[in-house]
């Protein structure tokens, strides 16, 4: 092996490794057709890019779960970014993808062309950043991600923070989402492999009831071509072996436990409590609200706008539920790369990088 | 926007990391994260480190890839 660290991540984007993986894969006579999902846009995108599936034994099937937090962002709180934007000195802050996310109350970049101040930034620090530049104003981080966004946001939330500068807290938890597409059954599913990055925050151990419970063989996997078909392969065998179990195959970055700083962080600035997904529903335990003792910090409670009702559980207008809970691949949607393309997005799952029709899209691009 | 990317710590600071990507260097948060010395990977996301990227580890699970392949992958 070579010294270079850099040759370090070389390896698991090696050419030669991953067909030699794929061979293995394929010296396992499978006894029946499997299908695994994964729940991460950056997976999807991964497998997309450098054509996985395309070269997986046909008996194997890898399909993308609801792992996009901008697609699952319920439009209650999009309507609620949008009128606070449009109050007379409040700024809202944002993640860039969030901002062409089609909704019926209109978008937030509706809202920005409305006169709304809405500006884009890259974490919660500029977020920070621009409150302290403009103390005359108000100034609203949309806090909108999965666990991995939420720790740096709660890690901010104990700390001093300008007065004007307060949250709205939309963020997501994978493994309530997790149990919840097994307990409804409603697309069969024969392994997962579980998220990388927000398995480095929360570790294996909140995992393990549900893949305990459900007998479903489980694996946290990288985001390079050897990390996903090594995942795959410790799938076949779990399936083989009659075996349930949470295999790591990502160990240069997830330790059992997580992160402790990041999950302290989090049990310390939230509550845990239910939250809708759009599209799919309620889903018990699987959303963040701010503890009490941070309500000043809280926007839903700063600002007297009241909720929607005319938004509660709004859907989408096309296909995007199906596809996020796996039912049905992008192209099997009728507007796929005609009326819907990443600059005329219909639905969510084609505005972000996460969305699973974008990276479809740029497959066709890649390939 | 859940994209977490490996990146190079080119200077420690009390609570902030320079690190580097493809050449462009920029503060991120090492709230989350303890023990960083320069020379390490972190995987950034939305200006925090949420992990450190083990170097032995990588190289262990290189070491089982070599075996899976039969050892004749240069890696
Ligand atoms: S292709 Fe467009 S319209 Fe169809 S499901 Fe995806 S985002 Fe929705």
């Amino acid at each position: 092996m070579k010294e270079n660290f850099f040759s370090i991540f070389d390896a698991f984007k090696d050419d030669r490794a991953v067909l030699r993986l794929i061979e293995r894969l394929k010296n396992k006579a499978l006894s029946r057709p499997l299908k695994v999902m994964h729940v991460c846009g950056t997976h999807e995108n991964a497998i997309g890019r450098f054509g996985i599936r395309e070269i997986l034994p046909q008996n194997l099937s890898v399909i993308a779960g609801p792992g996009c937090p901008v697609c699952v962002c319920p439009v209650e709180d999009i309507y609620l970014a949008r009128e606070l934007s449009r109050l007379k000195d409040v700024i809202v802050l944002t993640f860039g993808d969030m901002m062409r996310v089609p909704a019926p109350c209109g978008s937030l970049s509706d809202a920005r062309m409305e006169d709304g101040d809405i500006r884009i930034v890259y974490g919660p620090f500029d977020a920070v950043k621009v409150a302290e530049e403009n103390p005359d104003k108000e100034a609203v981080f949309f806090a909108v991600g999965f666990e991995t966004t939420a720790c740096g946001v709660a890690s901010l939330i104990g700390s001093e923070l300008p007065q004007n500068l307060s949250f709205i807290i939309s963020h997501r938890l994978i493994p309530p989402a997790l149990d919840f597409l097994l307990k409804t059954g409603e697309v069969e599913i024969d392994g997962f492999i579980l998220p990388g990055h927000v398995s480095a925050i929360i570790g294996l151990v909140d995992y393990i009831p549900i893949i305990k419970r459900y007998k479903i063989p489980s694996v946290v996997a990288g985001f390079e071509p050897v990390d996903i078909i090594m995942g795959l392969l410790s799938i076949v065998d779990q399936v083989e072996s009659g075996e349930s179990i949470c295999a790591n195959s990502y160990t240069r970055a997830v330790e059992e436990k997580g992160n402790p700083l990041a999950r302290k962080a989090m049990k310390d600035a939230f509550d845990i409590v239910d939250a809708l997904w759009r599209g799919i529903g309620v889903i018990p335990g699987s959303g963040y609200a701010l503890k009490e003792r941070f309500k000043e910090r809280d926007g839903r409670r700063r600002f007297s706008i009241l909720p929607s009702k005319e938004y509660k559980d709004e859907g989408f207008d096309c296909s995007c539920a199906g596809v996020m809970l796996g039912k049905i691949n992008p192209d099997e949607c009728p507007l796929f790369s005609n009326k819907c393309t990443p600059d005329t997005p219909v639905g969510p799952c084609m505005v972000s990088f996460e969305g699973t029709c974008s990276a479809w899209y740029k497959k066709g691009a890649w390939s | 926007m859940c994209l977490a990317i490996p990146m190079l710590v080119r200077e420690v600071k009390d609570g902030f990391s320079t690190v580097e990507y493809r050449g462009v260097r920029r503060e991120v948060s090492t709230l989350l994260v303890e023990d960083i010395n320069e020379g390490d990977y972190i995987l950034v996301h939305a200006g925090f480190a949420i992990s450190k990227v083990d170097k032995v580890e990588a190289a262990k699970t290189i070491a089982l890839i070599d075996e899976l392949t039969d050892g004749d992958i240069p890696l």
